[in-house]
This record gives structure tokens, sequence and C-alpha cells, in this order.
């Protein structure tokens, strides 16, 4: 059983179905891990003990009774954006601290509905603002990698938990990269499925057209299984999309003979990290091994991703904040009259990061500048996604670098908000066009950092980047939990 | 300078946000070196271009309109800052004479 930590969610689901190992005592491993570990990386907010005890003990009444289930009894750490009925549910912002959601997201329900575990909530950039965490208003999370750097962001909770081995898998949002980047940094596999793939009830809302929720995982396998079960339309979404869904581990083993890999220039420049640069090189040399065919393309508008993105996202937020009132959940700080109270409310409710959004993106949308911004922004979106539109002409996926660098050192980033935009290059034109992007760990630099590759894929293709994804994991073996959390099993 | 510690507030407002003093000079100096970088999408011809609100939606999706059960109204003013009644306590709105 000591291998407990390097199984997938499937060789897990084999063991406790021939009962060699219980529900709860799969549920206190992970609570004892978190216990022993969680104070060196901080990936949780709050850990739900008890609940995740009970959901245990249902889970194992179920088994007892025959039932069976690809995600029966494994526990789940869930980022704090989420719904939850009955658990706290703060976005990592004060302005939501004590908010106790009436409801579950759909996510949570269908994961409800499978018998999941749930082993708490993790940290996050406040509002999924951020790329390092360290936007959370609670606590920064650290990589497991290397305790003194950022997990990246938004999704840091999710990532660090899933690398230091504390929970078997999570689930997180990714709008401009919140999945793949804090994945590729920590060393695991993030996926964010094409916009509408997967429901957003019940997440709280940053921006809208970009918002998608998606899993973190150990390994290829775990991340279409989680998929299978949390893809699919959602009459509460109104942008969901009405397709069905495939089953994703069917193409999983299958080759990728003939595959047309796409390499767009844009994503290979001069400034990025040697070893990144290298790692691609010798991935890309793998996939050629397998069958496939690498082809230069260009996507020429890559450079004006951040710059629409910036516009784009911020307006959203502004607006979607607006609902932080004082009024109806959350924070209040008492005012001379109601506008007196929302401002000062909001003032002490938010972080630095979500209030310099909230001003670019009124400031966008303001009258004046509506057209100048906010319209032109959208413009160019349209001439980013006609570049992907040609480039699946010729390719089936595309492969780029998931970040132009390995994870940087905690403060590195923080006074400057542009720099911090920017290490966010490579994830967000995928995000403006909806597509499909997962990442995938490729290899470690010098200092044994994760290096992530990023598969790009046509809408609703989820099935063939994880299948290109499959390939390369069963070649290239990577460890995926740091040494260091291995040191006591605990069970 | 395109932004201006007048613009900064006047947004912050528009935004219902009180921000402290030095907040308005941070953001204003942080706003304007953002606002130059995204000054890059004027050199990009989009003159007939139709702006992308939403990638992939593709119709617009209505439902039957049917009554379904909802939150009561314990539960939707469970998280309420306050409350009187059945309702959200807000301060005042309109000033009372006298």
């Amino acid at each position: 059983m000591e291998n407990l930590l390097d199984m997938t969610i499937s060789e897990m689901r084999a063991l406790l179905k021939k009962r060699e190992i219980t529900a709860v005592e799969l549920a206190s491993f992970y609570l004892k891990r978190i216990e022993r570990y969680d104070n060196d990386v901080m990936a949780y907010l709050n850990v739900t003990e008890d609940k995740a005890h009970e959901m245990a003990r249902i889970a194992d009444r179920k088994m007892e009774q025959g039932e069976d289930g690809p995600l029966l009894g494994i526990p789940f750490g869930i980022k704090d954006i989420f719904c939850t009925k009955g658990i706290e549910t703060t976005c990592a912002s004060q302005i939501l601290k004590g908010f106790m959601p009436p409801y579950d997201a759909t996510v949570i329900k269908k994961l409800k509905d499978a018998s999941f575990v749930h082993l708490g909530k993790l940290n996050m950039d406040e509002f999924a603002m951020g790329s390092s965490t360290e936007n959370s208003s609670f606590h920064i999370t650290k990589n497991p990698w290397d305790l003194t750097r950022i997990p990246g962001g938004s999704s840091g909770g999710p990532a660090a938990a899933v690398a230091a081995g504390l929970c078997a898998a999570a689930l997180g949002t990714d709008t401009g990269g919140s999945i793949r980047q804090p994945a590729g940094l920590c060393g695991v596999v993030g996926m964010k499925p094409t916009y509408g793939r997967v429901s957003r009830y019940g997440l709280i809302a940053f921006a809208s057209s970009l918002d998608q929720v998606g899993p973190l995982t150990r390994n290829v396998s775990d991340c279409a299984i989680v998929m299978n079960e949390i893809a699919g339309f959602d009459s509460m979404d109104s942008t969901s999309i009405p397709q069905p869904v495939p089953n994703y581990t069917e193409n999983l083993g299958k080759d990728i003979a003939g595959l047309r890999i796409g390499i767009p220039k844009e994503y290979y420049i001069d400034g990025m990290d040697s070893h990144v640069k290298k790692a691609m090189e010798e991935s890309l040399s793998i996939f050629e091994k397998q069958g496939a065919i690498l082809i230069d393309i260009s996507l020429p508008h890559t450079e004006y991703a951040v710059a629409t993105y910036c516009v784009i996202g911020t307006a959203e937020a502004s607006s979607n904040l607006a609902r932080y009132d004082g009024v109806k959940y959350g924070l209040r700080t008492e005012g001379k009259d109601i506008a007196d109270m929302y401002k000062k409310t909001r003032l002490k409710g938010f972080g630095k990061e979500v209030k310099r959004r909230i001003i670019l993106g009124t400031f966008v949308l303001s009258s004046g500048y509506y057209d100048a911004y906010y319209r032109k922004a959208g413009k160019v979106r349209t001439l980013i996604r006609r570049d992907f539109d040609e480039a699946f002409k010729s390719c089936d996926i595309l492969i780029t670098p998931v970040s132009p660098t390995t994870a940087f050192r905690i403060g590195e980033k923080t006074e400057d908000p542009l720099t911090m935009y920017l290490s966010d290059m490579f994830t967000i034109p995928s995000s403006l066009a909806g597509l499909p992007a997962l990442s995938l760990p490729c290899g470690f630099d010098d200092n044994s950092l994760p290096i992530g590759l990023q598969i790009i894929g046509r809408p609703l293709d989820e099935a063939l980047m994880m299948q290109a994804a499959y390939v390369f994991e069963s070649v290239k073996n990577i460890e995926k939990i740091p040494g260091a959390f291995r040191k006591e099993y605990l069970l | 300078m395109k932004i201006t510690r007048e613009v900064v507030e006047y947004v912050a407002h528009l935004g219902r946000l009180d921000l402290e003093s030095h907040e308005v000079d941070l953001y204003t100096n942080q706003l304007d070196r953002i606002l130059e970088y995204i000054d890059k999408l004027n050199t990009l011809n989009t003159e007939g271009i139709e702006p992308t609100g939403h990638a992939m939606i593709a119709q617009c999706l209505l439902r039957e309109d049917v009554v379904k059960d909802s939150f009561n109204v314990e539960e939707s003013l469970r998280n309420a800052p306050e409350r009187k009644g059945n309702f959200f306590k807000v301060p005042p709105i309109i000033e009372l004479e006298g």
C-alpha cells in the first residue's frame, strides 16, 4: 500500500472495490498528510475533516451495497471559488468571509452524485485575479518543489495540493491560465476545457466570457476520469454547450501516428528561459518519435493577447464584482448613507489587485473610452480567434510552453502588475479564443523546478488532446511528487 | 500621462471604491503604465472586424418558463449582514426631513 501516492484514481478505485482499503482509510490517509505537510505548503484555506469522514462513510456504505463508480470514495480538494452548500466559500477575499452558500455549484453536485469525498477548500488569488496566489487575502501558498517560490495562480492551492499529495485530485478554474500556469509550475496535469464544456453555475464569477472549470491531477488518465464526470450541458448555465460528452478515457492508449502538431513560432521567443526551451525541444522530438508530424505555424496576433485580456478581463470583472455591496452577504462596513456604506465596504473588503482591476475595468467601460478600449479589444479578440481557426486547418493540436519561465520567487513580481500579467502570455490567447488547452509536466530546470508543456486543441476536442498527452506521459516518466513530501506515508 | 489622479478618483467613484490617498497615487502610476502597454492594440487595423463577446456561443439557448422551487426566505437571508424581518436592511437611501 505504500505506493498509494503514486496510484491513478482507477488504481485507487480497484483497491476500494476489492475492499483492500476503505474510503474512510483513504480519506484519513490524505487528512493525515494534510496535517503533516500543509503547514509547509499552505494549500488549504479550510480543511473539512468532519465532512470528509462523513462522505467517506457514505461511500463505504454504498460500496458495501455493491455500488460502483469512477470517483466513488475518491478524495478531492476544491478551489475556494466553487459554491459548496453549508461550507464557507470565500474566493480568498475578506469581502466574502463567512459566506455560506445555500447551494452547490453544478460541478460540486456532479461530484457529489459520483460520491466523491470533500477534503477541503483550496487557496487561490483573491477572486482568481493573479498568477502566483500571493493575492489571497488569507495566506500565501508555497510551491512544493521549492517552498521559497510561488505555486502559480490563481489555482495555486489546487496545483500545490495535487503536487504535494494532499488530495487525489482537485478542481480549479481558468480565466487566462489559472489552471494551466499553476499546474505547469507545480508539475501536475491541468485541463482548461472548451469554454462551455463544463458548467459555470455556482462558480463565483470573475470574467464570464473566459471563466472555465477544470481538473488538476497527477496524471492524464485521472484528468480524463474527472472530465467524464464534470463535463456536459447544464440548463443553469446559458453559455453551456448542448453537445454530448464523449468518453474521455476511451482514446487513452491509442497511438498518435500521423497526428499533425502545430508549433507556433510566436511561443518560442528569444527571451525564453533556456531550460524551458530545451525541455520543449526534447518533448517535441518525443512526439515526433511517436509518429506525430511537426508543422511550423504562425499565430501572428499572439503579442496582442495580454493587452486584449487586460481590457476584456478587467471590464467583465468590474461589472461582476459590483454585486459585493455589503447588503446580501459577506462583509459590511457601516457608512453615513448607503453610498458611503458601499464604498467603505468595498475599500475594506477588496485587496490591492482586485481594486486595481475594478478601476481599470471601470475605466475601459466608461463613457468616452468604451470604443477606444473595450470595443477595440473585442475586435482584436476576433483576430486572435481567426489565427487559431487558420492554424487548425493544417494542424490537429498545437504545442507550446505553458509559461516562459519556471516558478518565480515569492515577492519577485508583486510590485509590478504588468510583469505579473505577462507571465500568462502563453495561456491567454487560447482563453480568448475559448479553446481547450491542457498543461502537462515535461521536465525540470537545473533547480529541479517543473516545466509545463501546453497542448491546445480545437473546440470540444479534449479527447484528442488527452490522447496525445497520454502517449507522451507513457514514454516520459516524470516525477510528480517532490521527495520532501514522500518522507512519511502516514498510512 | 494618460491617467491623472482625477481620473482614478472619478473611476473609483463609479466603481464605488473609497480609495485612500496613497492608493490613488499608486493606481495612477500603475494604470498609466498598463494603459500605455494596452495602447499597442491601436497599432492594429481592425476596420470592418466584428468584435468577439463570447468565443463559443452559437445560439441563444432558451428554456421552458416553468415554476420551480427556489430558495426560501430563510435561506436567502441567512448571509445578510443585517436584516429586519423578511428583508435585507440597509442604511438610509433618501434623506429624511427634520
